[in-house]
């Protein structure tokens, strides 16, 4: 998904007191990066984005962060170039006491009991994508595979059409990446998205079927039918964050499998190990990178947050952080004591954590039981997505038993 | 071990966000309600035999919100 018209950055010379997370260097491998700043400035600071943006690179910081709402509000959850005016899309963007009930009312449509029952469609769904790779020798794990499939499952919670999927990841594209430098993009494409699911909540009339955009119809917040721009915020988040975030953790986990021939060995040998499996590669490759907004000037980790400023909460970086996980930067399967914060952490808890496991789940089961054996093309290039979501946007793997290759 | 010790789990209902990982690793002692958020199962007395599972809830729970008590 290269728009091929991105604005180039100027090269960072110190990531200390310039990070650019859209600098090249840190789209392709950003570990280095933090785990040079962990020991030498823990919170990094940067004037490439309006009022200034600081970096908080271990996870005692970043986890305190997250937990002060009264300093750090969530109205900005993107660190952008230049500050677009605020987009409701309750509940990530709420601050309390606005977010608990804008968050309760979701709650039970993304619960382990009510996701549970979406396995049958995700295991069926990604047989379907592996049943068009076929006998194939080789394939685009991230373009044929992954990207497909939180798409066609959340078209089918949210009772749109599977097919809108190219329409989904354009504006999500537009949204979450070209926007943070080009800002002039995001509006018209969040009005695109209004209006599409004007035009569904339309086609439901008084009808109601079993899907979200008919629960949210109902829904009562505090007795009260929601509002059109909360209804249009909630379901524009839904589809937002549904899509490109769970794409990147089944790339990168296939992306880790394809380059670490004795994890996939393993991992295909001996199922029990894919709940631990899928914690680290969400801890080792989190995809979300969150921010927030300074709204009242505080110190953490020594250093000052003024007013204004945007701050890029990294739980990625928490996760890479060798005061919390020992050897942070090796990924190890069977990691048994794992903390991680990949879906955040205190009230903004990833609403989807519970589909974006079983998501992930089903499609390293589904892959690993028809490609056993797979690796990185030769001279592949893997390219990666820029900013707040990271991971794998083309993945060209060769396919198959390996003395079937000849 | 000796004397036999009660070894009780709770979950800090004020602190749980519905991570929902000690559900998934001690599914035995742990169970989510309606909005996915965790509590014990009964009275949280943890059986011979799944002492580690309460323990591995501990440690993977993102907001320190699983604790072991021993009576």
């Amino acid at each position: 998904m290269n728009s091929g018209s991105k604005p180039r950055h100027p090269p960072v010379e110190d990531w200390a007191t310039d990070f650019d997370h859209r600098d090249p260097s840190w789209v392709e491998n950003p570990y280095p990066i933090w785990d040079e700043l962990r020991g030498r400035c823990p919170v990094a600071h940067s004037k490439r984005f309006e009022d200034g943006a600081y970096f908080a690179t271990r996870y005692a910081e970043v986890r305190e962060i997250a937990y002060d709402a009264e300093h750090f509000s969530s109205r900005r959850v993107i660190v952008r170039e230049r500050k677009v005016p605020t987009q409701p899309a309750p509940p990530i963007t709420s601050d309390p006491p606005e977010h608990t009930p804008a968050r309760k009312l979701l709650l039970p449509a993304f619960a382990p009991q009510a996701i549970a029952r979406l396995e049958p469609r995700a295991r069926a769904l990604c047989r379907e994508l592996l049943d068009a790779i076929g006998s194939a020798k080789t394939c685009d794990a991230a373009v044929d595979y992954a990207q497909h499939i939180p798409v066609r499952l959340i078209a089918h919670m949210l009772g749109v059409p599977e097919d809108d999927g190219d329409l989904f990841r354009r504006w999500i594209h537009l949204v979450l990446e070209v926007g943070n430098s080009d800002e002039t993009v995001i509006l018209p494409a969040l009005q695109e998205m209004s209006a599409y699911f004007m035009t569904e909540i339309k086609k439901r009339g008084t009808q109601r079927g079993d899907d979200l955009i008919s629960f949210l119809l109902d829904a009562k917040m505090e007795g009260q039918p929601l509002s059109d721009p909360h209804l249009l915020g909630t379901l524009r988040l839904l589809l937002i964050a549904g899509i490109d975030t769970t794409w990147s953790g089944i790339g990168a986990s296939l992306w880790h499998l394809a380059t670490h021939p004795e994890d996939r060995r393993r991992l295909a040998a001996d199922p029990s190990l894919m709940p631990m499996a899928i914690e680290e590669f969400l801890r080792a490759y989190a995809p979300v990178t969150m921010a927030r907004e300074v709204v009242k000037e505080t110190t953490v980790g020594g250093c000052p947050f003024k007013e204004k400023g945007q701050v890029l909460l990294s739980f990625p970086a928490a996760n890479r952080d060798p005061a919390v996980f020992p050897d942070a930067d090796r990924v190890i399967i069977d990691r048994a004591e794992n903390r991680h914060a990949a879906f955040g952490l205190g009230r903004h808890r990833c609403l989807g954590s519970n589909l974006a496991r079983l998501e992930m789940t089903v499609a390293i089961e589904e892959w690993l039981a028809r490609f056993p054996e797979f690796r990185l093309a030769e001279g592949a290039r893997v390219t990666w997505s820029e900013g707040t979501v990271r991971g794998p946007r083309s993945l060209p793997v060769v396919l198959g038993i390996p003395w079937n290759f000849v | 071990m000796g004397t036999s010790k009660v070894i009780r789990v709770r979950v800090d209902s004020a602190r749980c966000q519905g991570h929902n990982r000690c559900c998934s690793i001690a599914p035995e002692l742990f169970e989510a309600d309606e909005l996915g958020n965790a509590h014990a199962r009964g009275d949280g007395l943890v059986p011979t035999g799944l002492e580690a599972k309460a323990k591995l809830a501990v440690a993977n729970c993102p907001e320190h919100a699983v604790r072991l008590t021993h009576e």
